[in-house]
Formats: structure tokens, sequence, C-alpha cells
């Protein structure tokens, strides 16, 4: 459909004035421009309020005991109590929805008094007792060494995983970190790893204050039984954790012997929830920016089909000359019709070019001025792209098909009688 | 050649009508050179129309080298055209952004034919007007019998079976109009059947045969002794 000749003519036609044809070109440059800016943006705004999130598995939940609310089974009201580790075993054992079931205990906290000491250096850290895998859920980047192992978790290993921040305050610059050892409330635990959070933006400084134990060790170490602490749940990504979440909480009532209807006597955060909460949002704000571009697009492709109308009308006559000539409608009327798709496409380009320019801009700003609050990283991936071009194509071919079907209504020689 | 039989055509303008061809019998031998004359709106351009299948009669049969022309879609209707027919305007009709070069090969374009295939043919008869020099230029750089010769070239490029001129010289003065007229004879003299629309009685005797139309009819035809448009001196 387009060979040299067929370009050569559209060119030809379209440089014949060249003013207009740019004119033209503007409106459609501008619609795919606000388009793409305005999808990038939004992204831009997504990935800010997201990164909040930090980089935690999203479809997960945390949950803890804090005190039945109900008397049952000659069991009082106000009864405390704690989940254990057969309980984790439990949920795996019969919930297959489930992926990651990560018990955790945890000791110090924000602010806490100092726990941790190296020689004479002291600080205050969260010190965590894990599973191996509670790595998938929380990515961290791994410096140094290595994370848990399960051959730690049943050797009950006295070894530590230790966070950037706490190597800041225990370690001396260019001291030997792997292999060292560090006190945690007087209990002596081997460094064999070191890491920073993976690209995270919110929160690292708390997180990187951070050093995990095996979970075991942590159990024997510090005096907790089979009691877990807590519990970081994921589920298989094609199954919802929130859809699973009701038999989770059954389950682990009826374990813990507590009332059924006792909602409060388990604590739980739907991650899942609140991180499709802000996507919701950001979907709407997504179908705003379409909505909103594809109507600007909308009056550049009005522009164009107008003035491949006024251009059709204009050239009746070599229309009317051009079927003389032996040129069939479907000839005329796919001129007209790649006129308006090459010039729609090609202002297009230009539009998608320049939004991804000042994109980049905002990007090189964005770097050399550090983290901006609720906002990071704007840009459009490929798929918005061919969408965009997918538009662009439909829109060119919509703003030409009246004027092409206008071209060739006119009988010849009517069209050559036109002065 | 041409074959018309019985040709009617009127044209309606909301409840009024106008009978333009009241019933047209006429033939045309290959290698004929026919003058179409009347007078002003007595339906010549009408009449060369329909036998350019740009436009449609309402009754009467047209063949064209035995084809039946009744009918046709467009697309046939552009393909005859293309193969059968060479136009001439006498408003030349170039097109405007193109070289005298491009607009001679047009209508090879249309026939698929290869670019330089295209180019070679359509700088030949751009030779055979004498405008080899002029190719790369375009329509608003040349004159008024330049154009023509252009548009000769062009309704030559594709080796049709009949000339349609319509008013060739109209827009020419009389010098340039018998230099055109000396090209189409030339061109008539290789064998191609030309049709010439005219009210000017000169440009008439020039060809072969003048068909004389007048409220809607075929007036008089006859063979009249040919005038060689040969460029007098002393105009
Ligand atoms: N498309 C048209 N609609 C209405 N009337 C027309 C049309 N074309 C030609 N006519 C009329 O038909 C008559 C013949 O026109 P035409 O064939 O152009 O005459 P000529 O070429 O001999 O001057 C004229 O009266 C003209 O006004
Ligand atoms: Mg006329």
């Amino acid at each position: 459909m387009f060979n040299r000749d067929r370009w050569n003519e559209i060119l030809e036609a379209l440089n014949a004035n060249r003013f207009r044809t740019f004119l033209t070109a503007f409106g459609v440059f501008w619609g795919i421009f606000i388009l793409v800016l305005l999808l990038a943006l939004t992204n831009g705004l997504k990935n800010g309020v997201q990164a909040d999130f930090g980089n935690f598995a999203t479809n997960s939940i945390f949950m803890w005991s804090q005190g039945t609310s109900m008397p049952y089974k000659g069991l009082p009201k106000g009864r405390y109590f704690n989940f254990k580790l057969s309980d984790v075993q439990a949920l795996k054992d019969n919930i297959p929805e489930l992926k990651y079931v990560s018990p955790r205990n945890q000791l110090g906290g924000f602010r806490g008094s100092n726990n941790v000491t190296r020689n004479e250096k002291t600080g205050a850290f969260d010190i965590y007792g894990d599973y191996p895998e509670f790595i998938n859920q929380q990515p961290l980047d791994i410096m140094e060494g290595r994370f848990l192992s399960y051959s730690d978790i049943e050797a009950k290993r006295k070894i530590a995983v230790i966070g950037q921040d706490v190597i800041r305050s225990l370690y001396d610059k260019g001291e030997e970190v792997i292999g060292s050892y560090i006190k945690i409330n007087g209990i002596n635990f081997l460094v064999v790893g070191t890491f920073k959070n993976a690209n995270s933006q919110g929160d690292n400084e708390q997180e990187a204050n951070t050093i995990y134990v095996p979970f075991t060790t942590f159990s024997q170490a510090f005096n907790r039984a089979d009691n877990v602490g807590w519990m970081a749940i994921t589920a298989h990504d094609d199954v919802s954790i929130t859809s699973v979440k009701p038999r989770i909480m059954t389950m682990m009532r009826e374990l813990r012997t507590v009332h059924p209807d006792d909602k409060r006597a388990i604590g739980h955060f739907d991650l899942a929830e609140e991180f499709a909460k802000i996507t919701g949002l950001f979907n709407i704000l997504t179908v705003v920016g379409y909505f909103v571009g594809a109507l600007v697009l909308l009056s550049g492709v009005i522009g164009i089909s107008n003035i491949m109308l006024i251009v059709v009308k204009e050239r009746t006559k070599e229309i009317g000359v051009r079927r003389a000539l032996g040129a069939s409608p479907w000839n005329i009327r796919s001129q007209v019709l790649q006129e308006s798709l090459v010039l729609t496409i090609i202002s297009g380009m230009i539009g998608i070019s320049f939004a991804s320019g000042i994109i980049w801009i905002m990007n090189t700003i964005l770097d050399s001025v550090g983290p901006v609050e609720n906002f990071a990283n704007p840009s459009v991936g490929i798929g918005v792209i061919i969408i965009a071009l997918s538009i662009l194509i439909i829109s060119g071919l919509l703003a030409g098909l009246i004027p092409a079907t206008r071209a060739t209504q006119m009988k010849p020689v009517d069209a050559l009688r036109i002065e | 050649m041409i074959a018309i039989k019985d040709l009617h055509k009127s044209y309606h303008m909301g409840n009024n009508s106008l009978h333009v061809l009241k019933g047209i019998n006429f033939e045309a031998n290959e290698g004929e050179m026919i003058a179409i004359m009347g007078s002003s709106g007595s339906g010549k351009s009408t009449f060369l129309n329909i036998l350019g299948m740009l436009d449609e009669a309402d009754l009467g049969s047209y063949h064209l080298d035995n084809v039946p022309i009744k009918n046709l879609n467009e697309k046939v209707a552009a393909r005859y055209r293309n193969q059968f027919l060479g136009f001439i305007f006498q408003s030349f009709n170039l097109i405007t952004y193109k070289s005298a070069l491009d607009n001679v090969s047009m209508p090879l374009y249309y026939q698929g034919v290869k670019r330089s295939v295209r180019t070679e043919k359509a700088m030949h008869y751009l030779e055979k007007v004498g405008l080899a020099d002029w190719a790369t230029h375009l329509p608003s750089e040349l004159s008024g019998g330049q154009k023509q010769r252009v548009a000769i070239a062009r309704a030559l490029a594709s080796d049709p079976k009949v000339l349609l001129a319509d008013e060739p010289t109209g827009a020419l003065d009389t010098k340039t109009s018998y230099e055109v007229m000396e090209l189409i004879q030339g061109i008539n003299d290789e064998g191609k059947t030309i049709l010439v629309v005219t009210h000017e009685e000169d440009i008439a005797h020039m060809c072969k045969r003048i068909v004389h139309l007048k409220d809607g009819k075929i007036l008089d035809d006859k063979t009249v002794e040919q005038v060689r448009a040969k460029t007098p001196a002393h105009v």
C-alpha cells in the first residue's frame, strides 16, 4: 500500500501547502503530547505514593494477637494469647492458596533502648527472628555474605544479617563486617550477611536499622518458646489475600480457642486492600488522563478531518483530472486516507517524542534534587506508547474517512467543471 | 472504433429538465480526425464527456472498440478511461505541483507501470511534443502553448485508442493554436483517432471530418479537405 510512488504523491501534496500542513499537524501533536504527559505524571504520582508502601509483597497481610473481647469455652474475656509455631504449619497445610507464611518475633523497636553492642560501641536496633522466605516478602539487597537459611533455622545458629545503618553505628570505616561478632542482649551473634533495602524510598532509614536472626535462634535466645509475635502472610499471585483472609481468621480463632465472632482478638493489616485502594485511585487518574488526552486529541483529529475536507474541496478539480486519467475511486480515497494517516502519525510521533523529552528532563531534575514527596520516576511504558500509536492510527483513518468519501462522491464530469 | 446509436442526455435541475442531446447517431473509424462543432451550449462538451465515460447517457448505446459502454461502475470506467482514452482540456488541467514529466507519467502511474519505465515513456512523449528540456519544470513556469503540449503528451502517455480534445485551442492565441493543431495533426498522421470539440471554423477545417451539433441533434456530418496547420509566417 505504501510504495515509494505513494510516498512521493503524499509528501508532494502535503508539501504543496506547508503552513497549512504544519497547523493541521499541530492539533494532533498537541493532543498526543498532552495525553502522554498526563499519563506520565499520573505514573509519577503513583510511583511516588506506592513507594510509601515500601516494596513489601503487596498480596500480603500482617496478623497479630491482641487479646480476646468475648468469653469463650470457659475462658475469660480480656485474655491475652500468642500464636504458636504449630499455627503456622496449620495454615500452610490447610490453605494451599498461601505462598508464604512467615512467623516473626521482634525485639527492640523505634527509639528503643540500646540492645546491641560491639566492643565499646552500642546501638538500639530492631531485631527480628525470621524464616528464610521472609526475604521473598520483603526484598532486601544483600550486599555481602548471605541471608538466613534453613540450616540456620534447624541448627539454631547464632548468626545475624545486619543492615547498613547497623554497620555505620557499630563498625569503623573499612572494618571487615562478615565474620565479626555482635552482642544482642548480651548474646554473641556471628555476622554472616549485610543488606540495604531494595530500591525503596520511604522508610529506608528505619529498615536499614534492622538485624535479622534465625527465628529458632531468636526463640531460644530470648525465651519465646514456640510463641509467634506476628505473621506475614502472602498469597499466590493468582489469588487475592483479601479473599483468603476470612478462612485464615476462622482457623486462627479455632486454634486459639477464640469465640468465632470475636473480631477484636486478632489484629491484622491488609496490605493488599490498602494497596488496592491506592491502585484504584490511580487507575481512575489514568482513565482521567486517557479521557482528557483523548479529548484534546479528538479536537486535533477533527482539525485534520476539517483541513482534509478543505483540501479535498480545493482539489476537486485535480481529483476530476486524476479520475479522467484513470484513477479509480479507491486510488483517490486511499490517497486521502493515507495523507491524513501520514499527517496524523507523523505529528503524533513528534508529540510523543516531545513528551518523552519533557519526561526525560523531569527525571533528570528529580535525580539531581533527590526524592520528592509523593512523586517519583514519571514515565510511560511501551504499552502506553503502543496504545497511543494505535489511537493515532485509528484517529488518522477516522479523520480521513469523511474527506475520502467526499472526494469521490462527485461525478468526474462535475468535478472537472469546477473552476 | 466508436459507435453511438440514438443517444439522449438531459440535465435535471429541480423541476426543470434540459434535453441536451436528442438522439445522436454517430460513428468514428480508426485514424479519423473529427471536429465537433456547434454554438456554445449546443451540447458538444456533453457529448464528448459521454464518449469519455466521464458522464453517462440516459438512453442509447455506445460501443468503444466493440466494447459496450453501459452501466460501468467507477472502477471499470476508470480502467477504460486509462486504457482507451486520452483527454485534452481547454484549460490544460495540469497538476500544479507536479513537474511536466510527472504530469505526463500520471496515466502510467495509475496503470501501475514501474517508475523507471514510466519516466522513460513520459520522457519519450515530452520529446515528441518538443518539451524534453522542460521536463523538470512546474506548469506555472510554462507558457500556455507549452502547457497544452504537456497535456497532449500526457494524453498520449498511455497510448490510448482515442484522443478527446475539448476546445484544445480555446485558451490560446492564434499562433499557438496553430502550433498545437499542427502537433495534433501529426499525431493523427501516425494513425491515432482524434475528436476535437471546437467552435472555431479554422480549427474545425484542420480536421478531416466535421460534425455539426445543433439543438441536440447532428445537423450535418461531412468529410472535408484537411487544412494543414503550418504556422503562417505573417501571423
Ligand atoms: N451539469 C450540468 N447541469 C445542468 N446543465 C448543464 C450541465 N452541463 C451542461 N449543462 C447545460 O447543457 C447545455 C450543453 O452544455 P455543453 O455540453 O457544455 O455545451 P457546449 O460544450 O456545446 O458549450 C448547456 O445549456 C449547459 O448549460
Ligand atoms: Mg463546451
